[in-house]
């Protein structure tokens, strides 16, 4: 009886284990590395909502072509808090326990940057939707990024404050603890310098992690009398600095970045955002073509206008797919897989996204235009003006 | 620089009142059952979510009570809501989870680490039920920002700064000159022998919680008012800051938490002010080790001996 037992037990235990190896096959299994809690939870359902939309579209049709065979798309959502050091934790089970053939994400540089690392040390291709710290992919040939860097959108930044404010003296406020507000301040900092001279940044002042008064730096900087504020930093933080410089009597202009951009900016910020500017990566009012065709889509399905995370992880996710389909056919070895995947996304010379057209570098970087844009009365982005490289 | 200077200090006062007000929740708590009550700064952002729900109602933003009413009266219902909820959710935290463990005679140190689990318990339990996604806090009342020369002042900071000072001269008369204020103090000093002298010990204890919780829903109110953005884990920093400035000002006593939390606030603005602002916490931190190198039990405390 035992044994009859035993051998039961055996059966089931391989069938158990062939049934998932013989579905593995036809699914391609890829990572996302996102914020769905924590400091910026609004940036990591944009992304989620802006793939599970491919996904559909994908999986709609029978699923992803590559070569002569169909497969389905599975995602799967690990949760970074952002976190740095959960984006580690999180890339290393998307690798080690899911074996994804690719990870997308983290989103933010801070998490971007380490988690890059491990899977630049693993051989798995990653591809950052938004970072724009020129760390992340920096010597990493396996990482590669759908933004635009850093030192490419402090001079849009120091360009456009000079032009349309006419400012000569500028002042900045950035997040000590995060690689991205710190890295965009001090490349802010040196082009300004360079192009007003020395002192022209009048004030330079940061805030440590989880702050929430900024009264003594901000009265710092408006007794320096600077023509503007530069605000290298989340979009959480905006909301509340700029609230508490209106409070201590700052009535001139702020010039944000790329991280002013999610869709909860407003609601957190209110009228005192309305009028500023920032640099970004598409203009969601006033968009054509394809970009529209997300946009509208998107917007219908989830009810706000998608921020530039969801169009930069939909340009992420698509580029990873055209890799896989670059790349011929999937041998079910996950090392050799992601090696093909990898040499297929760096053979990816040219790519038109819907946050517009890309070119890569030999560090895995696109080469692509920067939009600034001003918060309307209705609390919309709209287009001011396109800065191209 | 001058105008700087007093600019400096008016944001240190309102920087330093959520300070003290916190710091004075903490004190009451340990001053009587020598607890330190790790979930303070917890009842703070629970408070600071009754307060947005309550304002949210009577601002007519649900359609259930589409009933707007005034921003002022809005204002002071909820004020009075909040910190009657706000209350309750302490003493609950007493009832459930404190109590037992005094009356199996546990060990001081159990207490805490309970009250630790608490805090989390409640920033997840609120992280789960509402989602990660950052509410913001209604405009209750009209800002209206006060131009004295250079120096900028809000109705809302002089009413922050206002509040926290009357709160202390409320606590301190509770303490110093009421019956159940010496009833709290003889506890404090022997709580095997005040039972024997008839005096009800847990309905004591209850009316300090009540009075620490409600003072955290009173702090988290002010504090959603003047940084509107509310997220499950607002209170743990500046709960954490809020103890160091109680131990700081010698726990246990109403005056220190009070003074406390004002030199906390005003150590870290002035460091900011005068040095660069990487260096805030390294700096601030440094002058209060000092502080309690040179006065070990606080600025107010006394040495206590224990007995065994």
């Amino acid at each position: 009886m035992k044994k009859i037992f035993s051998a039961f037990l055996f059966l089931l235990l391989t069938l158990a284990l062939a049934v998932p190896g013989l579905a593995k096959s036809k699914i391609i299994r890829i990572g996302f590395n996102i914020p769905l809690t924590g400091e910026i939870p609004k940036v990591g359902e944009s992304s989620k909502y802006a793939a599970e939309m491919l996904k559909a579209d994908i999986n709609g049709k029978g699923g992803l072509q590559v070569g002569s065979e169909k497969y389905l798309l599975e995602f799967i959502y690990e949760d970074n808090e952002s976190k740095a050091e959960s984006a580690v934790a999180v890339a290393q089970k998307l690798i080690d326990r899911n074996k994804v053939l690719a990870i997308i994400g983290p989103n933010s540089s801070k998490q971007a940057v380490p988690a890059g690392e491990i899977a630049d040390m693993n051989q798995t291709p990653m591809i950052s939707p938004w970072s724009t710290n020129p760390d992340t992919t920096k010597d990493r040939p396996w990482v590669f990024r759908a933004a635009f860097l850093d030192p490419f959108q402090g001079p849009v930044a120091v360009d456009f404050a000079m032009e349309q404010f006419k400012a000569h003296k500028a002042a900045v406020l950035y997040a000590l603890a995060n690689d991205y507000s710190k890295g965009l301040a001090e490349i802010f900092k040196n082009d300004w310098e360079k192009k007003n001279g020395k002192g022209s940044v009048v004030a330079f002042e940061s805030y440590g992690d989880k702050d929430q008064d900024f009264s003594a730096q901000l009265t710092t900087i408006i007794a320096a009398k600077p023509d503007f504020i530069f605000l290298p930093n989340n979009y959480n933080e905006v909301a509340l600095i700029v609230k508490q410089a209106h409070d201590l009597g700052w009535k001139g202009p702020f010039m944000g970045s790329d991280a002013w951009g999610s869709a909860e900016l407003m609601t957190l910020c209110g009228k005192d955002c309305i009028g500023q500017y920032f640099s970004t990566h598409y203009a969601a009012a006033g968009a054509t073509g394809a970009t529209k065709e997300f946009i509208d889509r998107y917007q219908a399905k989830y009810g706000y206008v998608p921020d530039d995370v969801a169009a930069l992880t939909w340009d992420a996710t698509r580029l990873v797919l055209q890799a896989i389909q670059d790349a011929g056919k999937l041998t079910g070895n996950v090392r050799k897989d992601r090696k093909a995947i990898r040499d297929a996304m760096a053979n990816i010379k040219s790519f038109a996204g819907i946050t517009g057209n890309m070119k890569f570098d030999d560090q895995g970087d696109p080469i692509k235009c920067a939009v600034v844009v001003r918060i309307n009365d209705k609390g919309e982005f709209v287009f001011t003006k396109s800065v191209c490289p | 620089m001058l105008q700087t200077f007093v600019q400096n200090i008016l944001n240190a006062l309102q920087w330093g009142s959520f300070y003290s007000l916190i710091a004075l929740g903490y004190t009451l708590v340990y001053g009587v059952l020598l607890l330190i009550n790790f979930a303070h700064g917890d009842v703070v952002m629970v408070g600071a979510y009754i307060a947005f729900f309550i304002a949210s109602l009577l601002l007519g933003h649900y359609s259930f009570f589409p009933h707007a009413l005034p921003g002022g009266v809005a204002l002071v219902l909820t004020i009075i809501l909040t910190m009657i909820l706000t209350a309750a959710v302490g003493v609950s935290l007493e009832r459930i989870a404190y109590r037992p463990l005094r009356r199996k005679g546990a060990h001081r140190l159990y207490v805490v680490i309970t009250a630790l689990m608490c805090g989390l318990i409640l920033e997840n339990g609120n992280l789960a039920l509402l989602g990660a996604s950052r509410k913001k806090f209604p405009e209750m009342v009209d800002k209206v920002v006060y131009n004295l020369g250079p120096i900028s002042v809000t109705n809302l900071k002089i009413a922050v700064i206002l509040a926290a000072l009357l709160v202390f001269i409320l606590l301190q008369f509770i303490v110093t000159r009421t019956k159940i204020g010496m009833a709290m103090r003889a506890i404090s000093y022997d709580k095997f022998a005040v039972p024997l002298m008839g005096i009800p010990i847990d309905t004591v204890i209850v009316f300090t919680f009540i009075l620490g919780s409600s003072m955290a829903g009173l702090a988290g109110i002010l504090f959603a008012l003047s940084y509107p953005i509310l997220d499950p884990y607002m209170g743990l920093s500046i709960g954490w800051k809020a103890f160091i400035a109680a131990v700081v000002g010698g726990i246990g006593d109403i005056r220190g938490a009070f003074a406390g939390g004002f030199i906390l606030g005003f150590v870290e603005i002035m460091v900011v002010a005068f040095f660069p602002s990487s260096y805030r916490d390294l700096f601030s931190f440094t002058i209060l080790l000092l502080i309690l190198t040179i006065r070990p039990t606080g600025l107010f405390g006394v040495p206590k001996t224990t007995k065994i």
